[in-house]
């Protein structure tokens, strides 16, 4: 139980991750590799923050802000440069290691003893609960930390995904979307394609970062290398979500990222529970999102194939 | 008013495969007035249809269009003056998008674009009406992606998205060519009402001598990136379809000769 609290708990975390990747991966059709700095960088900026007693809001907020730099400058190199849209991600995530460096000033920084989000949540959660260090939720015994972290966490991801529906039904949003799904057409309408892009890169890489920011206060620490790989687990649980919806609508779609992102971390958690080399976690991620790349256009071929006639 | 002074536009200079696409191209087109273009592969005429929306900037010249001088604009700054309809009935609509969505974003065609909400319920009541006109049963769809529908239903709904804010130009780039002939003649009746209706500049590209004799009032035939003939007022009127072959078969004729006369003057002279 505790186990599956905890994946939950950085399930719902990653969907931010998800949320982001689903918008530079989905709606613009853009592989986005930045993703697996600025989620360090969002982290980063939030950790040491913390490490100077800021107040957490702001230290998060902060962290989602300079991911929507990082986001801005790769859209900048591809828009305005004319650079390769994976190039501009791996140059921005490549400078971005260095940057997470220098602003942690180590290679980790701990947030053990600092006010975080989580530990505010857990303050909120005893003061209500008046004083037990457990609540009993259906017969199990559950930490006030762990319940009062995932009832933070999920309150902040059904605000964030409801905040981003809203917004692709704006004007501003509907252009985004066809933007990903008709340049030519939205650029007929008189919307400036380049800024539209910019804008949703920005967008995508402060929600990765917010990710990071709050991934850092929930284990309490934020690493130069935690980014490695999160492009591909966020692609993972937007695939396993577009799977559990099976619609094309935005609305549909979103609450899939954060599905597919909770499911995939409760698969990793009970993978690792029955004995999964954690060294292999990567490889099999990689090998999932490729089979589920691979698998819907194998099945059509398959389906249409002509039916061979039964060997005599 | 479209006024098109002296444009330029080579492709690929200084390459092989340099191409003259528009050759000192000049034009005056007044208020509410119909142009067709036509002319043969190659001859430039979707190449001027493109350097007036802006899909590339021209070389030499300028282009004035409702009294601003729009030859250094960029496209979507274009797209303010301007609507289109592409040969590719994929082109002007986002497939993924519902009908309503699709007409939602030409309802701000040229506009700022800010967070407020896009399909009110006042724009849909609107755009449900507008929808009726076109007597394609879609106005019980408009929540169906469009691109669940027939090239000639697009087709018309991008005309309609062209036309939904009045433009000061309407761009038709052989919008019926990859249509069956039915939907052809819809969309080209629709065209017709539009134009009509809201007395549109509009400049159309098109392969088909018909249409080039049927609709509006002045026909200019382009060959190798220039005007060959502007046939306007009277002559406009007198002309058939049959006198517009004939025009191209002098050009195919001229085009045969100089080959030949090539190759003399390379045995002759080297």
């Amino acid at each position: 139980m505790i186990l599956l609290i905890g994946a939950t708990s950085i399930g719902l975390i990653l969907a931010l991750l998800a949320l982001g990747v689903y918008l530079s991966f989905r709606i613009f059709n853009f592989p986005d590799i930045t993703a697996d700095g600025s989620i360090t960088l969002g982290a980063a900026v939030t950790a040491t923050l913390l490490a100077h007693h800021w107040a957490p809001a702001v230290a998060t907020l902060a962290g989602f802000a300079a991911g929507m730099v990082a986001g801005t400058i790769t859209g900048l190199l591809h828009t305005k440069f004319k650079i390769n849209e994976l190039l501009s991600g791996i140059l921005v995530m490549t400078a971005l290691y260095s940057v997470n460096l220098h602003i942690m000033g180590k290679s980790n920084v701990p947030l053990l003893n600092e006010s975080t989000l989580a530990s505010q949540a857990e303050q909120v959660a005893s003061y209500l609960f008046r004083g037990p260090a457990d609540l009993n939720v259906l017969g199990w015994p559950v930490s006030i930390r762990d319940f009062a972290v995932l009832s933070g966490v999920l309150a902040l991801v059904v605000l964030v995904g409801l905040l981003l529906y809203l917004f692709f039904q704006t004007n501003l949003g509907t252009a985004m979307r066809a933007t990903g799904d008709n340049p030519q057409m939205i650029r007929a309408l008189g919307v400036s394609v380049d800024y539209i892009l910019i804008l949703g890169l920005a967008l995508s890489n402060g929600l990765i970062a917010l990710a990071g920011s709050l991934l850092a206060q929930y284990q309490g620490f934020a690493d130069v290398q935690m980014g490695i790989g999160m492009v591909v687990w966020g692609l993972a649980s937007v695939i396993i979500g577009e799977s559990l919806v099976g619609g094309r609508r935005i609305g549909l779609l979103i609450v899939g990222a954060v599905m597919g992102s909770i499911l995939f971390r409760q698969l990793v958690a009970i993978a690792l529970r029955w004995g999964l080399n954690p060294n292999d976690l990567k490889l099999i991620t990689a090998g999932f999102v490729f089979v589920a790349l691979v698998a819907p256009a194998l099945l059509r071929k398959f389906k249409s194939a002509p039916a061979k006639p039964a060997a005599a | 008013m479209l006024e098109i002074a002296n444009i330029t536009k080579t492709f690929h200079p200084g390459t092989p495969n340099e191409v003259r696409a528009l050759r000192d191209v000049s034009l005056r087109l007044e208020a509410g007035s119909f142009l067709i273009i036509i002319g043969t592969n190659g001859s430039g005429k979707s190449t001027l249809l493109n350097a007036v929306a802006g899909t590339f900037l021209v070389d030499e010249g300028q282009i004035g269009l409702a009294g601003h001088s729009i030859t250094r604009w960029s496209e979507h700054q274009r797209a303010k003056l301007i609507g289109r309809v592409f040969q590719n009935p994929f082109s002007g609509t986002a497939p993924n998008m519902s009908i309503a969505e699709n007409l939602a974003l030409a309802a701000r065609r040229g506009q700022p674009r800010g967070l407020g909400w896009g399909l009110t319920r006042k724009l849909r009541q609107e755009l449900q009406a507008r929808i009726r006109t076109l007597n394609m049963g879609l106005e019980s769809r408009i929540d169906n992606p469009i691109g669940t529908l027939s090239g000639g239903q697009r087709q018309a709904l991008t005309l309609l998205m062209a036309s939904w804010l009045k433009p000061e130009l309407l761009l038709l780039d052989e919008h019926t060519a990859a249509l069956d002939p039915k939907s052809a003649d819809q969309v080209i009746r629709l065209t017709h009402e539009i134009i009509q209706r809201d007395r549109l500049t509009t400049l159309m590209v098109t392969h088909s001598m018909q249409q080039a004799v049927n609709l509006g009032n002045r026909i200019v035939m382009m060959h190798r990136g220039r005007v060959l003939h502007d046939l306007q007022g009277p002559e406009r009127a007198r002309v058939r379809p049959e006198d517009l072959l004939k025009r191209f078969d002098e050009v195919r004729r001229r085009e045969q000769l100089d080959p030949a006369v090539a190759d003399m003057l390379q045995k002759n002279y080297v």
